[in-house]
Formats: C-alpha cells, sequence, structure tokens
C-alpha cells in the first residue's frame, strides 16, 4: 500500500503550477513558493483558485495523482483524474450489490450503526470532562442514539434506515451547544446548516467533511471501486456516494472531535470568520490554513484498527475500510465491519 | 514499504568545461527526489526502489576524478534529528504541504 503519501493543498490565490523536472512548482506572481517532487504526493487539492499546465495535467495522470478543486466555502467543484484504474471485476461486483436490495441494505445499515456507534463514542466521552450541568443533555443524546442503534437492528428497508439516520443526526446535533467550554461557548449552534454554512461552527464542520469526503473517494478509487455508486446514499449526478457512505463513521472522530478541540482550545476564535452578502459564514485565510494544518496533522495521530487488531494511523483509516468494503463486495467477507471507536 | 532516509551531500568542481553541466544535472536528480536543505545538501525519504534509481543517476552524472558524493543514512525520520537555524527553512515533504 502507498497509503503514505501526502497531499498539497494549494491555499495562495492566483497559485500557477508547472512542472520542473519530476517535480510540481507552485508560483505566485513570480515567487517559487514550493517545490515537491511528483513521488511524494497523491492528491493535489486546490483550496484557491489557481491553474497548472497541461504538462503537469499529464504527469500527474500519468502518476495517478488526482487533482480536486474546491470553492471558498469548501464546496467541492471538480475532480481530474485519469482513466480509472483499479479492477474492472470489482467494479462490476459493487454495482451488482448496489443494484440488489438486500445487500444494499446491509451495507446501508451498517454504515450508519458505524456512525451511531462512534458519535455516541464521541458524546460519551466528552461527557465525562463536561462540567455537572451539562451532563444530562449529553447523557440524554447517547441514551437516544443507543435507541436508534437498537431501532436499526430491525428495520427491513433502506428508507427506514435513511429515516433513523436523520433523526439520530437531529438528536446528535442537538447535543453541540453542551460541547463548548468557555471562551468557546461565544460560538453557537441552533442545528447543522449548509450550503452555504451560516454560522461559523457549520462553517468549520462543512470545511472538514467536505475534505474528508475528499480522503474517502481517494481511498475508495485507491482500491479500485466507484466513489459515486453508494449504498445509503443513492446514486445522483456529480455525487460521490459512496465517499458519503464511507465518511459517515468517520465524521464524529474525525471531523467533530478536531473541531471542537480548536475551539474549545482557543485556536479558533468567532473572529476568524467573516459573513459574506448573502449570508453564508466563511473562514479567514489564516484560520482556514490553521485548520489545515491542525487536519493533516490529526491523520498522524495513531489509532487502534479494532477489526484489524493492528495499530494504524487516523489517515489511512479511510484507505483500510476501502480495502474492507472490496473485500465485502467481492463476497470475502460477511459484512461490511464499519470502524469503530472505542 | 519501509521508507529510507538519506541525506546526499555532493561536491562537483566546477573549473572544468563540463563542470557547471554536471553541478546542474546532479541538482536536478537531487530535487526530483528530495528536499534541497542547503546549496549542495538533500534530504529523500524514498522508497528502497527510487532510492535504487537516484544512486544510479547520480553516480552515472558525477565526475569521479573530480567530484565527490556522500549519502548518508538515517534510521529514523529527519525531522526529529535535525535542528535548522537561520533562513530557507526547508519543506517538510513528510508533514502538511499548504501552500
Amino acid at each position: 500500500m502507498t497509503t503514505a503519501l501526502n497531499t498539497l493543498f494549494i491555499t495562495l490565490e492566483g497559485a500557477r503550477l508547472n512542472k520542473d523536472g519530476e517535480r510540481v512548482v507552485v508560483m505566485v506572481q513570480d515567487e517559487r513558493k514550493a517545490e515537491v517532487p511528483l513521488r511524494h504526493l497523491r492528491s493535489v487539492v486546490c483550496l484557491a483558485r489557481a491553474w497548472m499546465t497541461p504538462e503537469l495535467l499529464e504527469s500527474f495522470v500519468e502518476a495517478g495523482i488526482h487533482v480536486s478543486f474546491f470553492g471558498m466555502t469548501g464546496r467541492f467543484l471538480a475532480r481530474v483524474e485519469g482513466i480509472p484504474g483499479g479492477n474492472v471485476l470489482l467494479r462490476r461486483a459493487q454495482f451488482r450489490a448496489a443494484d440488489d436490495g438486500a445487500r444494499t441494505l446491509a451495507i446501508a445499515r451498517a454504515v450508519v450503526v458505524g456512525k451511531l456507534g462512534n458519535a455516541r463514542q464521541f458524546l460519551m466521552h466528552a461527557r465525562r470532562d463536561a462540567v455537572e450541568e451539562r451532563k444530562p443533555v449529553l447523557e440524554e443524546a447517547v441514551r437516544r442514539l443507543s435507541g436508534h442503534l437498537r431501532a436499526l437492528e430491525r428495520v427491513e428497508e433502506l428508507e427506514q434506515v435513511r429515516g433513523l439516520e436523520g433523526i439520530a443526526a437531529r438528536d446528535y446535533f442537538e447535543a453541540f451547544p453542551a460541547l463548548l467550554k468557555g471562551e468557546a461557548r461565544r460560538f453557537t449552534f441552533d442545528g447543522r446548516n449548509r450550503r452555504p454554512p451560516r454560522d461559523p461552527l457549520n462553517a468549520l464542520l462543512s470545511f472538514g467533511y467536505a475534505l474528508l469526503a475528499q480522503d474517502c473517494a481517494g481511498a475508495l478509487a485507491g482500491v479500485g471501486l466507484d466513489p459515486a455508486v453508494g449504498f445509503l446514499h443513492e446514486d445522483r449526478p456529480g455525487r460521490l456516494s459512496l465517499a458519503l457512505d464511507l465518511m459517515e463513521e468517520l465524521r464524529a472522530p474525525v471531523v467533530d472531535r478536531l473541531v471542537f478541540s480548536l475551539v474549545n482550545r482557543g485556536q479558533l476564535k468567532p473572529e476568524d470568520f467573516k459573513t459574506e452578502a448573502a449570508g453564508g459564514v466563511l473562514l479567514r485565510d489564516e484560520a482556514r490554513k490553521a485548520f489545515l494544518v491542525a487536519y493533516q496533522s490529526a491523520k498522524q495521530v495513531e489509532v487502534q484498527h479494532v477489526f484489524l487488531g493492528q495499530q494504524t494511523s487516523w489517515g489511512l483509516v479511510p484507505h483500510l475500510q476501502a480495502l474492507l468494503l472490496a473485500r465485502v463486495l467481492r463476497g470475502e467477507l460477511d459484512g461490511y465491519p464499519p470502524f469503530s471507536v472505542r | 514499504m519501509r521508507k529510507v532516509t538519506v541525506v546526499v551531500c555532493y561536491d562537483v568542481q566546477v573549473t572544468d568545461a563540463e563542470g557547471p553541466r554536471r553541478l546542474r544535472r546532479i541538482a536536478r536528480a537531487c530535487k526530483d527526489h528530495g528536499v534541497r536543505v542547503q546549496y549542495s545538501v538533500f534530504e529523500c525519504v524514498l522508497e528502497p526502489k527510487d532510492w535504487v534509481v537516484l544512486r544510479a543517476r547520480l553516480l552515472s552524472e558525477m565526475a569521479v576524478s573530480s567530484d565527490s558524493l556522500r549519502f548518508y543514512f538515517l534510521s529514523e525520520d529527519v525531522a526529529r534529528k535535525t535542528e535548522h537555524h537561520g533562513a530557507r527553512v526547508p519543506l517538510d515533504v513528510e508533514g502538511p504541504l499548504i501552500v
């Protein structure tokens, strides 16, 4: 597995990327900002308007490096990738499973079980450090999530899984204000909103989820699965449904945990955001950079993979889960084991 | 695949006619594989197969009678065993790459 390869993030407006030898050179005006050997890269993520030469794009495609473009709010715009690699037999198996109601239900259910289990774990962990007056709110959310998890065992229709997921998400987000500590209480949270996010915490969540979705899409493409054909998420043009499926179990432990640790430690403050005329809230440039650094560093942190029984890092989790999913689709594994946080 | 960490240092005699060309080509080979930390010092974190390629390329470019190459193999991650003082802090290709 060549999964330890790095991602190059472009955050400077008007950056020009060109090729020099076997390297990517990032220029802003006439200044050489960075030079990275192609062999160290797995993907390039453009968060600012950047352009690149056809020669470089050709090398990216040949080296299997995918390039993705995001809008200012972190909204995914486009992805450039060569001929999908991997195994056509695996992709066919994926499509067959997606057309099979029983198999779709099983995978969708597993994904939601993973999501709710990890969300519950995140809240239980937060409850331990919470001040006394906030514990009841968190306990109530944990209790509700446990109820939804039990209900999931009995569902027989995909629509029921989707319905439970929606209700559980609302119950989970309702507990969010109780997670803010000290100075961070200046942030407010009145439910999840997006497109565009209308408050700083929602802006952080949207940005984090967009990054995580790309990591998941890259991991799936890396094992030869089609990131667009999902189970819990139905097909929709332009949507990476399988990446969204894979991301569910990682939202709480990767993004939500990072967001709350940054705001509770005062590394991000309400002043780090700006509101656009249309009401959308954006991170200011410095804060966006701070978030990216924290997001990338969090991927280096070690974690135990309970199902595989091995020590790994958070950055590798999407890749390992993609491999497990491929084994399920090939019929080598009975059910999909979502990543579970202890 | 376990990566190898190699510090590549070179000394190229530029007084002979072919000297500047060799210097340029050796630097280019290093730049394709690693990070320039000083004018003629590169840190390369590579898979063994890539190191074999770089090493062969460097040896074929140098003039044995006038130039020298030194390769230092570090047992573990360079970052933790290195201090940098002063200008031109090099890029850490293993860390977050944000520009």
